[in-house]
């Protein structure tokens, strides 16, 4: 039996009057590949910022590793969107991904050691943008911004990896080289991935949320008509790309779409 | 002009703050243009207009006045913005001429117009004293230290906040402390380009520098250098010809940005066409 990491219990966030997160359960066990696919305002993004700390739920706990998630900051290693990353900001691939091993709190008179430098290139290395560590951010394409936020994520030693959106506007061939290296910290660490690629959940993913406010299917990464009504009220938007493929089985076209 | 630095105490202390004002805005200015809080720094600004004048009325150093008002406007900006609800731009903006408003109310209670009033606004380098050139030194060198100091920090911070809040930093702390570092180096600015100019002073240098340069404290630097010049040239060209020193430097600033980026824009073209 594997150890429970994150645990959800009857989770409830709103802004003012929208409550974006309703009565939410969840649990992740250890090791787990968690993919979480919903509209947009589904309350995904909520949902990280809940495990991240960032946000005191109304009602309802997040426990992680059976703590508050606030008192657990470098167990959870987070890849952002980079849409909304500043990638005009003076700073090379090395120095953001160095970030990483800043220590909690204030440091003043902090300097990177041999060794922090040394698992940083390494940490390109794995990602496989070595040969970019001294290239100003503002250089970098989708995909290579994306790895190296992955791997400022690593340079932390997290046993949980947090990706929001990782593949979104990247280019098709960074899009599988993200995939696979996915799969192989996985192999390390827990992962839980936010995304609209229907695609990558069918192939990638161990375990699938559905999030729409409520969580409205939690199970083996495989979707039927009903679900997909609830989250999406709209079957069509599953097989946007036009290829059948077995996230959705029986598919007779929505109606009122 | 280099005989007359010798012979005058004023021109050695205009000199003198205009070295330090350009240390402190070059490395205070990298920061408010890349974290693009231009004009945040701008309502900080005007809003010490409203101590100058508190100063004035109830007789004590207006600058004193405008450093306590500045700290309020930081803070207040900073703890609307982090609550969230109002857009800060209309914050910034209601700061920005309450602060002007309140510093004409309090001018107009008292008797007579005070004759240094401009000096505040528009800034004289050349009547800068041995006391005003005592603060500039003392903001200076705390705004350095405390940025040195937590440099690796401030790095992280600058770039991506979320994920330093993340991993423990303590943002919303440095948050508080760069805007009050902020309020600090338009004190130490107002005496030498003055409230309304202080803006190209902090953005200029650090603009042209960022076109040149791909590392923070690179940038830094340069625009420490870019600030030197841009204050000795435009203290040169005031002593010469007798116009406003603050006005001489800012148009020098804001004329030095146009060429440089002029410069990176044929440059780029020409890279692109070999």
């Amino acid at each position: 039996m594997r150890d429970i990491v994150v645990k959800i219990e009857g989770l409830t966030v709103s802004y003012g009057k929208t409550v974006a997160l309703e009565n939410v359960s969840l649990n992740v066990k250890e090791g787990e590949y968690l993919g979480i696919i919903g509209p947009n305002g589904g309350g995904k993004s909520t949902l990280l910022k809940c495990i991240l700390g960032l946000i005191t739920p109304q009602r309802g706990s997040v426990e992680v590793f059976g703590q508050n998630p606030v008192k657990h900051k470098t167990v959870i290693g987070y890849v952002p969107q980079f849409a909304a990353m500043d990638k005009g900001f003076p700073i090379s691939v090395l120095e953001v991904v160095l970030t990483g091993r800043l220590k909690p709190g204030l440091s003043p008179f902090f300097k990177y050691s041999e060794e922090d430098k040394n698992i940083a290139l390494e940490l390109l290395k794995k990602v496989g943008i070595a040969e970019l560590a001294n290239r100003r951010i503002s250089e970098l394409s989708g995909g290579e911004f994306q790895k190296m936020l992955i791997a400022r994520a690593l340079a932390q030693n997290p046993k949980i990896l947090l990706l929001d959106e990782p593949t979104a506007s990247v280019d098709p061939s960074s899009r599988e080289q993200i995939y696979s290296l996915l799969s192989v910290l996985n192999k390390e660490m827990t992962i839980i991935l936010v995304t609209h690629d229907l695609l990558a959940i069918s192939s990638h993913v161990g375990k699938l949320a559905c999030l729409n406010g409520r969580l409205v299917y939690h199970g083996e990464p495989q979707l039927n008509e009903e679900i997909a009504n609830n989250l999406y009220g709209c079957p069509v938007d599953l097989i946007a790309h036009g290829v059948p493929h077995r996230v959705l089985k029986d598919h007779d076209g929505g109606e009122g779409c | 002009m280099i005989d007359a630095i010798f012979q005058y105490k004023f021109l050695q202390n205009a000199l003198i703050a205009g070295i330090f004002a350009s240390i402190v805005c070059g490395v205070i200015g990298v920061i408010i243009v890349e974290k693009r809080l231009v004009m945040m720094s701008g309502g900080i600004a005007h809003t010490s207009y409203g101590g100058v004048g508190f100063g004035y009325l109830l007789n004590f150093e207006p600058i004193i006045g405008a450093f306590i008002f500045s700290v309020i406007a930081a803070l207040g900006i900073g703890y609307i913005k982090r609550k969230g609800g109002t857009r800060s731009d209309v914050v910034i903006g209601l700061f920005w001429s309450v602060g002007m408003a309140l510093g004409i109310v309090f001018i107009s209670l008292m008797p007579g117009y005070p004759p240094e009033l401009d000096s505040y606004l528009f800034g004289n380098i050349l009547s800068v004293t041995s006391s005003d050139l005592k603060l500039i030194a003392i903001f200076t060198i705390i705004v350095l230290l405390v940025i040195i100091i937590l440099f690796n920090d401030w790095k992280a911070y600058l770039f991506d906040d979320e994920f330093s809040t993340i991993i423990g930093l303590k943002t919303a702390f440095m948050e508080y402390l760069l805007l009050i570092l902020i309020a600090m180096t338009v004190v130490a600015l107002i005496r030498v380009v003055g409230i309304i100019l202080v803006i190209a002073l902090l953005s200029a240098p650090a603009a042209i520098s960022g076109l040149f340069t791909s590392k923070l404290k690179n940038q830094m630097i340069l625009s420490v250098i870019l600030g030197c010049i841009f204050c000795i040239l435009g203290l040169w060209l005031s002593y010469l010809t007798d116009i406003s020193s603050g006005a001489a430097i800012v148009i020098l600033s804001g004329f030095a940005y146009l060429v440089a980026y002029a410069v990176k824009r044929l440059l780029s073209l020409k890279l692109n066409r070999a």
